[in-house]
């Protein structure tokens, strides 16, 4: 319970800086927006997808999910921001549930993650990116990649904890995330590479929620045989849960070793 | 020992760094009600000790209780108990000041309206009420210090730790947040602070503790101290230069003491055991030898010089064994 209030709390406070110092809102909306125009045209003009369709409407859910997985930068470096700011020490010396700190990092990026969705539906839809299967397993879809972010929060709240300095977080973050999103589903199918790269690729924890996505988008693209890519939807559910179970205690844990 | 009598107790607390001895056997009982005044030089392991009694550090040995709890077993029950003011202000910069104390109210439990109300209380008490809706990581130096000494009195704590609380700031602050340290006091709040001016310990503390490479090496009121290193100090300046060895032969003569020289001030200053008598007889030698005096006096002294001493001893003490 002191968990949730303080949590909460802290997510206000989160918010409270992002609405006084509103340059960064602009971050949160040019992200999402160049991935869909560099994406959606440098890619989706030339490529084609198995089976039928077209190629840009196959690569907006990967686009989608791979712009979550960049967030996890900004989580990082907002919590190695944090841990050097001496309010950490107040923070620590109240009797303030441990947790609250990082859940509310990542109460106020959930928030962010659904402006960023928003975002890339919009762009999405300008660019001919349609959902065919209904309202209903379109937010499905939405609720998937948003379940994913907040796995990837918590992976970047571990991050940013482990590496307490904001500039090394941001040059590491990237060659860690792009080799991520290349080897899986997002701008190619699994199908199509070869046999071992492909392996990789459909148990990619990424590529399960473009795939479930996909799939409940009604978007070109879905197939393969593998055991991975016909349990999309259980993987596109467990992956993340698993993230959490594994990053949030020990973030958590990390977070209570600070300064010791 | 956990009766309501003493606020903080640490007794026989090691802590190390690798192979840094940070404290080294640190003891201390802090009386409720007091202030309690932690001297040491950069180093000695004040900020340390700080760190261990508010939660902040784990510490390797020894035993440390605050407010009836203990810190390693209880620390939740301790944080509910105390409020930390550091070196570096502890408030989020990016909030407005006001925004910070409701927060910090509403991390206390306080209701969001009770916490709002504290939150003008303290701006109006801190002289904030201008500043309250710009950003904390605007303020002033001594601002930022008096947001943060209002942020650890949201809810009135039982121990107030302040942790080098006036390092930085100009006499106007400093004199400010010395008032504000005693006005808590007088509410019923124990403070502990730590601090390298001695003359901030004399001025606030009831007892005072030196420390030096982690361990206690006196303790007493600030008075008992000063005592510790002796009498009273005989001082002289002479108005002619040349005049110092004679007027230091004078008053070693007088006093039975080895004398100080200190030739850039022409002074002269000496250990006395009987005030009245010394200086009527030091007055009348130099009298009759015939050298003039710009100013005389008889002092206590100053806790400086008994922190350097105490410090110092311990030093050489050191020294000593390593050699042996």
């Amino acid at each position: 319970m002191r968990a949730l209030t303080d949590g909460w709390l802290m997510a206000g406070r989160n918010m409270r800086h992002v609405v006084r110092a509103p340059e960064e809102i602009i971050l949160y909306f040019t992200l999402p927006i160049m991935f869909v125009l560099v994406f959606g045209y440098v890619f989706g003009s030339g490529m084609t997808v198995p089976g039928q369709g077209s190629y840009r409407e196959f690569l907006l859910p990967g686009v989608f999910v791979m712009t979550m997985l960049y967030g996890l930068g900004a989580t990082a470096s907002a919590i190695a921001v944090d841990a050097g700011r001496g309010v950490v020490d107040r923070f620590r010396s109240l009797p303030m549930a441990r947790s609250a700190l990082l859940s509310g990092r990542a109460g106020a990026d959930l928030v962010r993650a659904c402006l960023e969705m928003t975002t890339l539906v919009v762009c999405g839809l300008l660019v001919g990116w349609q959902w065919r299967e209904g309202i209903g397993p379109a937010l499905a879809a939405v609720a998937l990649i948003l379940l994913l972010r907040v796995a990837m929060t918590w992976v970047g709240i571990l991050f940013g904890l482990l590496v307490p300095n904001p500039d090394t977080v941001a040059v590491v973050v990237f060659p860690l995330a792009f080799p991520l999103t290349a080897l899986s589903n997002v701008f190619v199918a699994p199908e199509l590479m070869p046999d071992w790269l492909g392996a990789i690729a459909a148990w990619n924890p990424l590529s399960a929620t473009v795939a479930a996505a996909r799939d409940l988008f009604g978007n070109p693209g879905l197939g393969g045989d593998s055991w991975p890519a016909r349990h999309a939807l259980e993987l596109a559910i467990a992956w993340p849960l698993a993230l959490i179970a594994v990053a949030a205690p020990a973030a958590v844990r990390s977070y209570r070793r600070l300064g010791r | 020992m956990t009766d309501d009598t003493t606020a903080v107790l640490a007794d026989g607390i090691r802590k190390r760094y690798g192979r840094t001895t940070a404290l080294d056997g640190f003891d201390l009982a802090v009386p409720a009600g007091t202030v309690y005044g932690v001297l040491g030089p950069n180093g000695a392991g004040k900020t340390t000790a700080v760190r261990i009694l508010t939660t902040l550090l784990r510490f390797d040995a020894g035993r440390a209780r605050v407010a009836g709890y203990d810190v390693a077993s209880d620390p939740d029950r301790v944080r509910a108990a105390i409020s930390l003011t550091g070196q570096y202000a502890a408030v989020d910069e990016v909030l407005s000041g006001r925004q910070n104390l409701v927060l910090f109210g509403r991390l206390r439990r306080l209701s969001a309206r009770r916490a709002r109300r504290r939150a003008e209380e303290l701006l109006d008490r801190f002289g904030l009420t201008e500043a309250a809706d710009r950003s904390a990581g605007t303020y002033s130096g001594g601002m930022r210090r008096r947001l943060d000494l209002a942020a650890s009195l949201v809810v009135p704590p039982r121990v107030l730790f302040l942790d080098e609380p006036t390092t930085g700031l100009d006499p106007r602050s400093r004199n400010g947040l010395w008032t504000a340290v005693r006005e808590l006091v007088a509410d019923g709040t124990t403070v502990l602070l730590t601090t390298q001016y001695l003359q901030e310990a004399d001025h606030l503390a009831d007892r005072v503790c030196v420390i030096d490479t982690g361990r206690v090496v006196a303790e007493g009121t600030p008075e008992h101290l000063k005592a510790r290193i002796g009498a009273d100090r005989l001082e002289l300046v002479v108005a002619d230069a040349t005049d110092l060895p004679a007027a230091a032969t004078v008053v070693e003569r007088a006093t039975g003491a080895a004398a100080t020289v200190d030739a850039e001030l022409r002074r002269v200053d000496a250990p006395v055991a009987d005030r009245i008598a010394v200086l009527t007889a030091v007055l009348r030698a130099l009298d009759d030898a015939g050298i003039a005096v710009e100013d005389v006096l008889v002092r206590r002294p100053t806790l400086d010089e008994a922190f350097l001493r105490l410090t110092g001893a311990h030093a050489d003490a050191q020294r000593v064994g390593v050699a042996s």
